[in-house]
């Protein structure tokens, strides 16, 4: 029971314990927001000249007629 | 201070097995993992066409994590299993740090978002394949056949051969015969390289009661059988030579290993038990880690070919 009588502000292994746990777990979501914005700009680049639909017509997507020409 | 609170903290303090971080890491069978990683890049580099190295690297990470996931999977629901065998008593489940409910819990969610994003960061033929990959090794393997059948070890071995067929789907968004023969060859490998090991850990399989071939069918049978799959292994290592992913290497490399595997597996057949007792299963351990090395420089030998043809 000697072991009932330390403060209960000292850190115990427990504590140390679960930091290193919120660390990696910390570590792990950095790591896969990393990897999320690592994968869009590769998939950005691949695509090459993709454009989003903005309800608009584009010159770039309308066919070439002689008018446009 | 109440008796409850003392009892309560003395607890705490002394014996609480609250799991760290390296403990859920553990739950991931992180040695499987690199096994997994290594099929698998290699399955992705020598699959034609080839990917940008972000997505590839994405690739395999979620290839590895939907393998920990199935390792968690496994962990959860054969925490009874591995209270008993000796090799894995100490996993988090069986030693009470993780609760088998977070076990399953972490294995349900890294399966969802290793398929979904690979499915994202690839194609969805990848995905389908590691969704398929996590189901047959948790479900197939863990809940059905390893309890079930002495061939386990054999059609169980699908799973384990399945990352390089999912790395070359990655790029190639299908499955082709050279996929199919790497697959091959770690799905005959398999029951050669676990029976090795069975032979010389048996003590713990007859433990736990999981119907290995050396429990239900004798030693000598499973000495036999470790040749027979030695030998339908040899054709299939050799096939993978004849296909555009492989070259001089890896012919050369596979004629070396085989003809040492099949050496090595007409040893163990050779011997019985007594002369397995007297030396301490020298040469049933020295196949085990020989086969390791079997597999390793099978799929090195591919991929130095592949780095052959791009010098």
């Amino acid at each position: 029971m000697a072991e009932t009588t330390r403060p209960l502000t000292e850190t115990h292994e427990i504590h140390k314990r679960r930091f290193g746990r919120n660390v990696g777990t910390a570590l792990c979501l950095l790591g896969f927001c990393a990897v999320v914005f690592g994968l869009t700009i590769a998939k950005v680049r691949e695509g090459g000249l993709l454009e989003a639909n903005d309800h608009v017509p584009r010159a770039s997507v309308l066919p070439i007629t002689e008018d446009s020409q | 201070m109440s008796d409850f609170t003392a009892q309560t903290l003395t607890e705490t303090r002394t014996g609480d097995p609250e799991a760290g971080f390296g403990d859920y890491v553990a739950l991931l069978k992180p040695r499987v993992m690199s096994l997994v990683v290594f099929t698998a890049l290699v399955g992705l580099l020598v699959a034609p066409g080839g990917t940008s190295p972000m997505i590839g690297f994405t690739a395999i990470l979620f290839i590895a994590l939907g393998a920990g996931a199935s390792g968690a999977l496994n962990m959860w629901y054969d925490a009874d299993i591995d209270a008993v065998m000796k090799r894995t008593a100490r996993r988090p489940v069986p030693s009470g740090k993780v609760p088998a409910g977070e076990a399953l819990t972490l294995g349900l969610w890294l399966s969802a978002l290793s398929v979904v994003m690979l499915g994202l960061a690839t194609n969805w033929v990848a995905a389908a394949l590691l969704a398929f990959t996590i189901f047959f090794y948790a479900v197939v393997y863990s809940m059905w056949l390893k309890r079930a059948t002495p061939w386990n070890i054999v059609i169980g071995g699908a799973a384990g051969a399945f990352p390089p067929v999912i790395g070359w789907a990655a790029v190639t968004g299908d499955v082709s015969l050279a996929s199919i023969l790497m697959f091959g060859l770690i799905f005959m490998w398999t029951p050669p390289h676990f029976w090795a090991l069975a032979l010389f850990m048996k003590s713990d399989y007859h433990k736990a009661k999981v119907p290995m071939l050396t429990v239900t069918h004798g030693r000598a049978e499973t000495r036999r059988q470790i040749l027979i799959y030695t030998v339908l292994l040899v054709p299939v290592a050799l096939g993978l030579a004849f296909t555009p992913v492989a070259g001089p290497v890896y012919l050369s490399a596979a004629i070396i290993l085989n003809a040492m595997f099949l050496k090595g597996a007409l040893d163990i057949w050779r011997r019985d038990e007594v002369m397995a007792e007297a030396d301490g299963y020298a040469v049933e351990k020295k196949v085990f880690k020989f086969s390791l090395l079997y597999l390793f420089l099978h799929f090195g030998a591919l991929l130095a070919d592949a780095i052959w043809r791009v010098i």
